[in-house]
């Protein structure tokens, strides 16, 4: 049944993102927001707007009942959850359903299988996806997990099997270490995530970031190729492009078609992305997590496969069959995304939020930038501090960075600190130049650079 | 006149260190300066707020959860 009325419950630049994929669909859109969002670009956008609460996350965007009683309210028949929020929440794509409403991306049970590292890495390995050696499963048994460790060989990591977002990881880099760490992971496990299971990895060193970009509609799927998200801070991506600058031809169709395998074993439905780590040494590449909803980072695969994932999500949830073949789906050129946002890059990232003023986005071939920013507008401080997304595309990586840099040097954001000076030294730089950099990359050059920073901040 | 501790950032207040924790301090508390009352969480980032002033805890004027700008007085103190 095709959507006719969309609810979009998420707020920000994605909020804008999804009303201008459902518009362009003639679909028409219903933005829920909290109070402090009453004057956001996304309300101003959406054929019709409803007030779900107080700014605090767990009181307004989090509340299922509010946002089902908003879509019943303005006769919406299916919910858009965005990154985020309740995004990946199970129990949230399984009431939405349950009142009779599409919900736009997985099945619940698709949801809570990949949300489940360990269920994940189950899947993945029936599916021949390769996994990091590790365990296998959970470990319930203290000499059963020190024989795996012997095995693996040192360092090994351990992790929590409910955790998620780079939380709850431990390294042990010896016997004596991963017996004492062993027992204070699982209760901080279960005092976090009120589940104590753990499992343990190798650990992969200077090792990539880079993940697949894939369509289902619960019965086949493809891929868009590929993504490299190496340079992070503190395990939030920066600075994101599309293909990975380094992975050979070959690698490449092998890592996008285990991607494939993985979503058509889960009969999966809608966009979502299978995140690895690659071993630029070995030429390895092994399964971490997937991502059962839309990512931040989804426009540089748009750029160079010219697909509109949102758009394609939103007509899967509709019901349509996918509408393209694997080999209808080609890259052309190189696109780069970094993320601008409100913090500090000379105060160790401090976010801070602002009123914008003097706002001039950039323009011209190749550049685009997703934004919720308008001149006058009151960034709230009660949610995350992205701001925008500059995204880039040209004919080699080398032309994009330059282009990037023109890029940047028209933005402007007035009124709130924001981390553009950060992606301008970073586009000088001879290893972003050479792509030679890896996933604690960033973490060495911040504090190496922190003067050079400070001076391309200065006014 | 009675004394009153200021929000130093806009944000969400919180009056304890996590859900299941029990309040920083409640009403009745006699606190020094440097004390910790409560965190503002600012865009995800979470910063104490130590308090500026010593005093008798008369009332919390900011409730936990409730969203607060720079300069809103938290508490009053006697």
């Amino acid at each position: 049944m095709p959507i006719r009325k969309l609810l979009i419950a998420n707020r920000g630049e994605i909020a804008v993102r999804i009303i201008r994929a459902a518009k362009e669909l003639g679909i028409k859109t219903v933005q829920v927001h909290s109070m402090a969002d009453q004057e956001s670009l996304a309300v101003k956008l959406a054929d019709e707007a409803v007030n779900i609460g107080p700014p605090h996350a767990a009181k307004s965007y989090l509340n299922i009942e509010a946002i089902l009683n908003s879509a019943k309210a303005t006769g919406a028949d299916a919910i858009h959850p965005g990154y985020g929020f309740l995004a990946e929440n199970a129990k949230f794509a399984d009431a939405v359903v349950a009142a009779g409403l599409i919900f736009v991306g997985p099945n619940g049970h698709a949801i809570r299988t990949m949300g489940d590292k360990v269920a994940a890495r189950v899947a993945a390995e029936k599916a021949g996806v390769p996994v990091v050696q590790g365990s296998g499963g959970r470990i319930d048994d203290q000499a059963e997990a020190r024989k795996i460790a012997e095995r693996i060989g040192f360092p090994v990591m351990i992790k929590a099997a409910a955790g998620g977002g780079g939380r709850g990881i431990r390294i042990a880099a010896s016997m004596e270490e991963f017996e004492r760490l062993v027992p204070q992971a699982s209760a901080e496990a279960q005092a976090a995530f009120g589940d104590g299971g753990l499992y343990i990895e190798r650990v992969i060193n200077n090792a990539r970031h880079i993940e697949v970009q894939v369509l289902g509609d619960g019965k086949r799927a493809v891929h868009c190729f590929e993504r490299e998200c190496s340079l992070q801070r503190r395990r939030q991506k920066v600075w994101e492009e599309a293909p990975s600058p380094v992975l050979p031809e070959d690698i490449r169709a092998k890592l996008c078609a285990s991607a494939v395998e993985l979503t058509e074993a889960v009969k999966y439905s809608g966009a979502g992305t299978i995140e690895y780590l690659y071993d630029d040494a070995s030429k390895e590449f092994y399964f971490i997590e997937m991502n059962t909803r839309i990512q931040v980072e989804h426009p540089v695969t748009e750029m160079i496969t010219s697909i509109d994932l949102v758009r394609e999500m939103i007509r899967i949830a509709g019901g349509e069959s996918l509408r393209f073949k694997q080999s209808d789906i080609k890259k052309s050129g190189h696109a780069i995304e970094v993320r601008i946002n409100a913090e500090d890059p000379t105060k160790d990232f401090m976010p801070g939020p602002g009123t914008i003023s003097n706002l001039r986005i950039p323009g011209g071939v190749g550049t685009r930038f997703d934004t919720m920013l308008y001149d006058g507008y009151q960034v709230p401080p009660f949610y995350d501090s992205l701001l925008g997304k500059l995204i880039v595309w040209d004919e080699t990586r080398e032309q994009a960075i330059n282009r990037l840099q023109r890029a940047l040097s028209e933005l402007n954001v007035g009124g709130l600190k924001t981390t553009k000076t950060l992606h301008q030294v970073l586009a000088t730089d001879p290893d972003v130049r050479k792509a030679n950099f890896h996933t604690r990359w960033l973490e060495g050059w911040l504090e190496a650079n922190a003067k050079k920073l400070k001076e391309a901040d200065a006014p | 006149m009675s004394k009153e501790i200021l929000s130093p950032l806009p944000g969400t207040f919180y009056r304890k260190p996590a859900p299941d924790k029990p309040n920083f301090k409640s009403e009745g508390d006699t606190i020094a300066v440097g004390d910790v009352i409560g965190i503002i969480e600012v865009m995800k980032s979470f910063n104490e707020v130590k308090a500026d002033k010593a005093g008798k805890i008369e009332k919390f004027v900011a409730d936990n959860e409730e969203p607060v700008m720079a300069g809103q007085p938290l508490l009053e103190l006697s």
